[in-house]
């Protein structure tokens, strides 16, 4: 077999990434269609909910210039994706399943509206916990960090599911679970991300 | 031997040392937002295989062409470019229909953002941002204005190359990526922190984009080749699939 091609190197998205990802954050109209946070139409099947949280620092100060950005199954576990071949599971044509979301230039908060995802079928048939792939970058950040949010309310899934199960330290699972609060306007998980230091959020190689 | 891959295949395992490390103290800002822990690594899942999909009637058609999408009254000033390329896998396979942003600062080295104080002047006709997804072959073209360096706050004197930020999102989740190009024979390319993050010359050398000749256009253009490589995708023969369909 011929050599294989090396993958092009990551640097970091620096500290103007809105310009190229989210113009508006930046302060520019540019785009008639624009990319972001809000992964719902009126029409999407499932229940409505709200992430938000921080990303923190070494130092426990929230990062105010970072973007993240989710990918996730529809209510019933299956990603609107080709690859996605699980049987009895249909595409929901109003979810796409992706978005992104820039932090609070004043206050570091983010936050997503989307539907909570459904169980989806993992490696050797296992169920994993409804679960978010969330990505996230930066200025300081020189490859973008991959992790898993997790929901607080699916106590039962997520101690059978196969990823949280396979982290050897199991205080260090609690970093994934984000917390189910019910506000008047709506159900919210609150989602922290700890860079370094204390309590340190879970980053995945995947 | 080899069929083509399929969606939902899994993909080549990233090598770290293609990659510039997380901690890297030379690019101040790296040391309290890289993680004290190791990754996990994964065994990929349908989570990781798949990713999002676009489609071109969701982009304007002025999207990639940055001379033209912040004109207000005018033309923006500086150098005509043509940046193109093709986005292959790591077996060389193109990849189609990959969403590729790109960012950059105007030909002072100022970036229209509202956290950018540096003296250079805005360009009231130069917005800075485009976005394209790459054809059958995993081509693909865009048009701008030359990025002029720019001085930062990591050492006093810290000056960064011309650069143009590239985001690519391919086939599967796992493919995403964010980095910059550079251009050939930029002086401070040596001197840069944020290239000094990289473990090797040879990754170095293929974020720098080189001067293409034949793509010049003829009193209006001149070009530049970047070629970019996501991680390879490859056929599965004998394990359970990774969405676990029992065979």
């Amino acid at each position: 077999m011929s050599e294989l091609l090396r993958e092009t190197a990551s640097q970091t998205a620096g500290p103007y990434v809105h310009i190229g990802l989210a113009p508006r954050a930046a302060g520019f109209e540019i785009f008639e269609n624009n990319f972001g946070p809000v992964l719902v139409s009126p029409q999407t099947q499932g229940e409505r909910i709200r992430i938000e949280g921080k990303v923190f620092d070494g130092s426990g100060t929230p990062l105010r210039d970072v973007l993240l950005e989710i990918w996730q199954a529809n209510a019933q576990g299956k990603y609107n994706h080709p690859g996605d071949r699980q049987a009895g599971k249909a595409v929901d044509p109003s979810f796409r399943g992706w978005g992104r979301a820039c932090s609070d230039f004043e206050t570091g908060l983010y936050s997503f509206e989307t539907i909570k995802p459904g169980a989806v079928t993992g490696r050797d048939g296992r169920v994993m916990a409804p679960h978010i792939n969330v990505w996230i970058v930066a200025r300081g950040i020189n490859i973008g960090l991959n992790t898993r949010l997790y929901f607080s309310d699916e106590a039962a899934a997520n101690a059978k599911d196969p990823v949280i199960n396979l982290i050897e330290w199991e205080v260090r699972r609690k970093t994934l679970i984000a917390q189910r609060e019910e506000r008047p306007d709506g159900t919210v998980y609150r989602f922290d991300i700890r860079l370094q230091g204390e309590n340190e959020t879970v980053f995945f190689d995947i | 031997m080899t069929r083509a891959p399929q969606p939902g295949d899994e993909f080549l395992m990233r090598d770290t040392a293609s990659h510039p490390p997380a901690l890297a103290p030379a690019y101040k800002t790296s040391v309290l937002r890289s993680p004290r822990n190791a990754l996990i690594s994964l065994q990929q899942s349908l989570s990781e295989v798949t990713g999002p999909v676009f489609s071109a009637d969701e982009l304007g058609p002025l999207d990639n062409d940055l001379i033209r999408n912040g004109a207000k009254a005018g033309l923006p000033i500086g150098e005509r470019l043509i940046v193109h390329g093709f986005v292959r896998d790591q077996f060389g396979r193109p990849v189609k229909n990959a969403l590729v942003e790109v960012w950059q600062a105007n030909a002072s080295g100022r970036y229209r953002h509202k956290k950018d104080t540096y003296i250079g002047a805005l360009d009231p006709n130069f917005g800075g941002c485009g976005r394209m997804l790459t054809d059958e072959n995993g081509y693909y073209v865009f048009r701008t204005i030359k990025p002029g360096p720019y001085p930062w706050r990591n050492r006093i004197n810290d000056w960064r190359p011309s650069h143009i930020h590239v985001a690519i999102s391919g086939d599967g989740w796992v493919q995403r990526l964010i980095t910059q190009m550079y251009f050939e024979g930029d002086p401070l390319i040596s001197r840069c922190p944020i290239l000094q993050t990289i473990p090797s010359d040879e990754q170095v050398r293929g974020l720098i984009a080189q001067q293409d000749v034949s793509g010049f256009v003829p009193l209006d253009s001149r070009a530049y080749r970047f070629d970019i490589v996501l991680r390879g995708q490859r056929a599965t023969y004998f394990e359970n699939r990774v969405q676990g369909e029992v065979k």
